[in-house]
């Protein structure tokens, strides 16, 4: 849960990019830190493999500025998305403010997206959350590719009641990265206050 | 669920004052409090050049990997750690089973005296943050101050900084 500090007057939220292997949280979280400026955000770090698949996690730190006296940040994780880092995952959602699920659109993925969605509120539960208390925002990621789920069919089994935004993204060019985030961040403070 | 921390002026200045005088009495250069979610609650010494948002992830993370060792082996938690370095040493401590007190020191003083003063030091935090947990179960949710204004503010800015 966010860390509000009256004294020193700070917020901090914690944001995770949860989802399948391979579906581009990292790459996500690269695109948001090549377009920040320099002055709100900090270092992004990546612990990752030699192959560059994300081991433990990635980490960006964003700084909305100040607002109403208090310096509000906002700091962006992913997780590793390989189904045996499971443990990794599991201690990242601890203390989360709001989830961003990437979706890889890939019909021969789709299962992969269901499994995903389905640790996630398996994880949660393990902190004694749910996703009625958390904020969560879905992303269909790679809609560039040739071979892709329709969204309604992705919507209709990741998100059957229509309770979650979702946005359309292709995230190697950017397109719909920060369409998510803008959404995911107004819903975490929406929550705070 | 667990609670968040809200901390207010005067446990904030309590911490800190303990803090300074666990960095005078060792010696230390950098004492930083971190939460067990990897947020910097406060920090004491010279950290112009550190980057202290990076140390508090990776300090969480550690503790938290380090935790989930333990309970493999069938420990409950391993309450510190300690990593040494040629010239630098990091000294961690749990405090009040939430809260990570970070001690960075070098060879002006040791190992002993910097664990020792550091066991004091975690039980005063205990007492003052077991009254924070309290107060926030007490007062549940954060004061009028985050209130719709602020929300309307803190979008304008989000659609002003992420607008692209």
């Amino acid at each position: 849960m966010a860390l509000i500090n009256y004294a020193s007057r700070e917020i901090n939220s914690k944001i995770v990019f949860y989802g399948p292997g391979l579906g581009g949280k990292t790459t996500n979280i690269k695109y948001v830190y090549s377009k920040l400026n320099p002055s709100i955000k900090g270092k992004l770090i990546s612990l990752a493999t030699e192959l560059d698949r994300t081991l433990f996690f990635d980490f960006l730190p964003v700084d909305l500025g100040t607002i109403k006296g208090f310096n509000t940040r906002f700091h962006l994780y992913t997780v590793p998305g390989q189904v045996f880092y499971n443990a990794s995952r599991k201690l990242i959602l601890k203390g989360v403010d709001g989830i961003v699920f990437v979706a890889d659109s890939q019909i021969e993925r789709f299962d992969e997206n269901i499994e995903s969605l389905d640790n996630l509120n398996d994880n949660l539960k393990a902190h004694n959350l749910t996703l009625d208390k958390v904020p969560l925002v879905l992303q269909y990621n790679k809609r560039d590719l040739p071979n892709i789920t329709s969204v309604e069919e992705l919507q209709n089994i990741l998100n059957p009641r229509n309770e979650y935004r979702y946005f359309e993204a292709v995230a190697t060019q950017g397109i719909g990265v920060f369409e998510t985030l803008k959404e995911i961040c107004k819903q975490v403070l929406k929550a705070l206050a | 669920m667990q609670e968040g921390i809200n901390i207010f002026e005067q446990d904030f200045w309590s911490i800190n004052d303990a803090m300074n005088r666990l960095l005078q009495g060792t010696h230390a250069k950098i004492i930083l409090l971190i939460d067990r979610e990897g947020q910097l609650i406060t920090s004491t010494g010279d950290t112009s050049r550190m980057d202290t948002s990076s140390f508090a992830t990776l300090s969480a993370a550690d503790f938290a990997a380090t935790s989930q060792l333990a309970s493999l082996i069938g420990e409950r938690e391993f309450s510190t750690l300690f990593h040494q370095g040629e010239r630098e040493n990091l000294y961690v401590s749990l405090v009040a089973d939430r809260i990570i007190l970070a001690v960075i020191f070098d060879n002006r003083t040791t190992l002993g005296l910097v664990r020792v003063k550091t066991k004091s030091t975690v039980a005063e935090l205990e007492k003052i943050f077991r009254g924070i947990f309290n107060k926030v179960r007490r007062e549940s949710g954060p004061r009028k101050e985050i209130d719709d204004d602020f929300t309307r503010m803190a979008e304008e800015e989000i659609d002003k900084l992420f607008g692209m």
